[in-house]
């Protein structure tokens, strides 16, 4: 592979091609884009988290000023929002999927749950109509945690008879109890992975439109997928065939998972458009995010890991309850248990392991994937149990990991849990990170700390996951309702420039940077020659989006298949113009040189001669250069490395300070080391904003009391410190590029690695565990009790 | 939410339980009362507007009282809708006891919020009411009191007290001649309570 071109290539740090307008206001998002005629959308949500609906009287808000119209759920009868993976009980029965309706149907099961839309020629009108709809409500004791939901008191869905969604299973439960059984030791933890909300800096917003001249629909709307949403919407929600209903995905301001899902609003608008006659606009205001935006997280696991005298890893046993929230939201089911507990196996040799999880509805916003999706909550608690086996063997904890590392040796790698891991590294990422962090140097810290009354620990999380999501087959026989291959369009101009259109989508991770640079590399073209178009319907062929850390290694192999036919087909054009065979036409540098000649052409030529082909192969070729491409990976990549975090923590107020914190990952190939950086960043602030800050709480009753950024703490930059990133990589080798992805790592490595620098911290004062987040509070009540 | 707290108000007892079933004296005290009505014997209804800024909403609350025993005390229930900002529901139990200087008029309320004003509000909602209590029975005191200022017994807020909610609030066993006519306070409680977390809300709404 050709490395870099006139600096802009494959391993160049390129500065983001999009930062500009992003950084200048110059951004279109959905809230810019403004229809002729637009109206404005409020909806009306519950403030109960369980309760029957016995009346509403929509007549004051109807007559109000400026309302154009009022919808409940009476009115609006069209197909429930659907789940897009079926999972099924370990029994063989398949999960118990409850109608999601986009607007109330008769019972309202979570605060924040939509009970009516007002249309209005202003948004505040609309908002003060809201006011006037007068709704009765039979208020219903309310299943607001995963225990209160499992006795089934309460139901969320009557009709199922039950909270359990699904009760599914993984791995061989008697070998793992009989290996337990004959293990020198067992160690034995209790988890829970803390609910968070993803808090997307753009809220979510969707503008729906109908032309009556020609039937279509268009949804503007804040998504990862957009072709996704148009299948689901087009096919279950509305019933709108495919070729009237276009959508777009412009600019999109962070989704971090919670802007894949096909959300009510988006369906609310596109169905009302027509209704009222006018484009309608809905805008999520940063309160109605917190209770609509589906949430992330949310894990309770009783782990055993057991081990051999050695130290070995002999078996892992996972039980785990999972909240749904109220309703399966587009991909729920699948995060805690394929994306989860198929990572079990992490990067060490356990040979078998049994997960199980329980799947619960309770009277909460919906869970799905948030960065990292069911990855962070196997790495946590992996890590976590690591660790605590190593203090309880007394084996120091970077050897025990050591003991049972997947020597590098052993690729392809076939875990007890369905994966086969492709390439890796583990020893070499962790040698260094632990030179980088001065694993050494830390005694002389810690000491030097408790001379300032500080107390100091490290952790470290050795951390594997799966991602480049994923193998149509693969997951399809996994109960995924779609395939998850990509695909990429490559439009030569008859002058030579050229637009890429792909299937994924940007919602600031720099495809529009990253992208140009594969093509720019591969056909030899200077980055103002690139444009990157992604995002619209009726653009892009079609497309499965981005989540998973797929962009790259999906989504930037199809673009890279795609550029390889321009080629092949550009030397066939060449190679009759220049009158030679086309295997003798060898292309570099933007040129198609005759083999051991000086006879050539440019990229350029090539491109005109193909639109203005006076003379053209044309007994061969059509006219024109334009070659699409859809790639279906063989396997998932996986990336994995070591994340090693310090902290210094004051006994007198249980404060964390994350003084150090370095992440050395194993990505595959790097692309673009600047946005790389840029994406551990952002994930490794996540994960320190699971670990110490950000909790989503929930009353007895089912109201979110931590709905606001007053008691939802974000992490800030003062909580951070300056990071040491550095990437340590072994290459995919399923992928021509190379690549695996890197937009979860950070959130996926990091919160083990804050916790047991926590934990390490407090050992000596007898604190034994800390859940997420460790805040001040908890710390401190800790360390009064174990005194 | 669990609030309890007392207030030394500078009148006589019967005084004092007259004036709190006085609908014009309540609608002078409460901020932003619009409307107050009957609804049944022992139920009634009010409406409170509150604006903070660019923030508006509208509170309708329904009360029905129980336990009534003139000038002694009673108890209440009820519960303020606030539209899309949410509601608050929950009881009240109160008490006359002669006082040197006055009345002391005891109070104990158990509450809970929804929607917006838990969402936003909730850890403030406390000492939010707290203060909104006090601020009412200061202009109460004001109204009812003799001239003479008397010096307010701090509320205590917040205790844990399992009164009110668990509370009979049949009115079975009441005497006719106790039969309740007026607007009792603790409806303007409750909807002050309400008023002060929606303030707090608002507030909260335009610091982000």
């Amino acid at each position: 592979m050709p490395d870099g071109n006139n600096g802009t290539g494959i391993g160049a740090s390129v500065k983001r091609i999009e930062d500009f307008r992003f950084l200048t206001g110059k951004g279109h998002y959905t809230d810019d884009i403004d229809r002729p005629g637009q109206s404005y959308a409020y909806i009306l949500r519950s403030p109960h988290a369980h309760a029957k609906i016995t009346s509403i009287d929509t007549s004051a808000a109807k007559a109000a000023s400026g309302v154009l119209a009022v919808f409940t759920g009476e009115d609006m009868q069209v197909g429930s929002l659907p789940c897009g993976w079926q999972v099924h009980s370990k029994d063989g029965t398949p999960m118990h999927e409850p109608g999601h309706p986009p607007l109330a149907q008769g019972k309202v099961r979570y605060v924040g749950d939509q009970v009516a839309v007002v249309i209005a020629d202003t948004y505040a009108q609309a908002k003060d109509a809201a006011e006037m709809i007068e709704v009765g409500y039979e208020i219903l004791p309310s299943a607001a945690t995963m225990d209160a939901a499992l006795t089934d008191k309460s139901l969320v869905h009557d009709e199922i008879g039950t909270n359990l969604c699904f009760d599914w299973e993984i791995g061989d439960e008697a070998e793992v109890d009989a290996a337990i059984a004959k293990a020198a030791h067992v160690t034995k933890i209790d988890l829970v992975n803390n609910r968070l909300v993803p808090n997307a800096m753009e809220p979510r917003a969707a503008v729906g439109e109908f032309d009556p001249a020609t039937g279509e629909y268009t949804l503007y709307t804040t998504s990862q997928n957009p072709h996704v949403i148009r299948l689901l919407m087009g096919a279950f929600v509305l019933s709108i065939p495919e070729h009237k209903l276009r959508v777009v995905a412009p600019d999109v301001g962070g989704g971090f998972g919670s802007k894949i899902y096909h959300y009510a609003e988006e369906a609310i608008v596109t169905w009302a458009a027509p209704k009222v006659g006018r484009p309608i606009k809905w805008v999520a205001e940063r309160a109605e995010s917190f209770i609509s935006d589906a949430h992330g997280r949310d894990n309770i696991s009783h782990a055993e890991l057991a081990l051999d005298k050695d130290g070995k890893f002999l078996a892992l046993k996972v039980q785990t309850k999972a909240n749904m929230g109220a309703y399966l939201s587009t991909f729920a089911p699948c995060v805690p248990t394929y994306l989860s507990a198929t990572l079990l196996a992490g990067t060490y040799t356990t040979p078998v392991i049994h997960a199980n999880v329980k799947a619960i509805f309770t009277n909460t916003v919906p869970v799905d994937a948030y960065r990292g999706a069911g990855r962070p909550e196997a790495t946590y608690l992996l890590e976590r149990i690591v660790d605590q086996a190593a203090r309880e063997t007394g084996i120091d904890k970077v050897e025990i990991r050591r003991r049972n590392f997947i020597p590098a040796d052993a690729f392809p790698y076939q875990t007890p849990v369905a994966l086969q891991y492709d390439s890796g590294d583990y020893e070499a990422t962790l040698s260094s990170a632990t030179k980088i962090a001065d694993v050494d140097g830390f005694a002389a810290r810690k000491a030097e700390a408790a001379s300032r009354g500080k107390l100091r620990g490290m952790g470290f999380s050795t951390y594997l996951e799966a991602c480049g999501i994923a193998p149509s087959a693969v997951v399809g026989s996994l109960g995924a309702r779609a395939g998850l291959y990509e695909s990429a369009e490559v439009r030569v101009h008859p002058t030579g420039s050229v637009t890429v259109f792909t299937g994924t989508h940007s919602h600031g991770q720099g495809h529009e940077t990253t992208f140009a640079q594969l093509v720019s590399d591969r056909l030899g073209l200077p980055l103002e020659n690139i444009e990157i178009s992604h995002g619209d319907t009726n653009k892009v062929q079609f497309g499965m989006g981005t989540y998973g850390s797929r962009s790259l290694a999906v989504g930037g192999e199809a673009l890279i298949r795609a550029v390889d036919k321009i080629i092949d087909k550009a030397k066939k054009i060449a190679a009759h113009v220049l009158e030679a065979s086309a295997e003798d036409i060898e292309f570099k540098d933007g040129n198609f040189t005759v083999a051991g000649t000086d006879r050539s052409m440019a990229f350029g030529d090539v491109a005109l001669t193909a639109y203005v082909p006076h003379n053209f192969p044309h007994d061969e070729l059509e006219p024109g250069l334009d070659e699409k491409a859809f790639y279906d990976p063989a396997n998932f990549t996986y990336p994995g490395g070591c994340h090693i975090c310090e902290v210094e923590i004051d006994p007198d107020t249980g404060t964390v300070e994350v003084v150090n914190f370095t992440a050395v990952d194993d990505i595959g190939r790097v692309i673009n080391p600047m946005i790389v950086e840029g994406q551990v960043h952002g994930g490794v602030a996540q994960g320190i904003g699971q670990a110490l800050l950000e909790n989503a709480v929930y009353d007895e009753s089912g109201q979110l009391v931590t709905g606001s950024f007053m008691d939802y703490t974000m992490p800030r930059a003062d909580n951070l410190p300056s990071f040491n990133v550095a990437t340590q990589s072994t290459l995919c080798t399923h992928n021509t590029l190379g690549v695996k992805g890197v937009g979860e790592v950070g959130a996926i490595g990091s919160p083990p690695a804050v916790i047991n620098a926590v934990i390490d911290a407090l050992w000596d004062k007898g604190v034994r565990d800390i859940s997420m987040p460790a805040t001040p509070e908890k710390i401190w009540s800790a360390l009064q009790a174990a005194e | 939410m669990d609030m309890s707290g007392e207030y030394l108000v500078p009148a006589p007892r019967q005084k004092v339980w007259e004036a709190l079933n006085d609908p014009e004296v309540l609608k002078q005290c409460i901020p932003g009362c619009e409307e107050v009505n009957r609804t049944s014997d022992t139920g009634f209804d009010a409406k409170v507007a509150a604006k903070v800024g660019p923030v508006k909403a509208r509170f309708a609350g329904a009360v029905t009282l129980s336990d009534i025993d003139p000038p002694n005390g009673y108890t209440i229930s009820g519960e303020g809708k606030g539209g899309a900002a949410g509601f608050a529901k929950g009881g009240a139990k109160v008490a006359l006891e002669d006082a040197d200087g006055g009345t002391m008029l005891k109070y104990e309320v158990n509450a809970q919020v929804g929607g917006k004003l838990a969402q936003i509000g909730a850890r403030l909602i406390d000492s939010t009411a707290k203060k909104m209590a006090n601020d009412f029975f200061k202009t109460f005191s004001e109204v009812v009191g003799e001239g003479s200022e008397a010096p307010a017994a701090e509320a205590s807020a917040p205790v844990t007290a399992d009164h009110g909610k668990d509370k009979d609030m049949t009115k079975d066993g009441i005497p006719a001649e106790n039969e309740y006519h007026g607007l009792h306070w603790t409806a303007a409680l409750t909807t002050v309570v309400a008023i002060g977390s929606l303030i707090w809300f608002a507030m909260t709404a335009l610091s982000f």
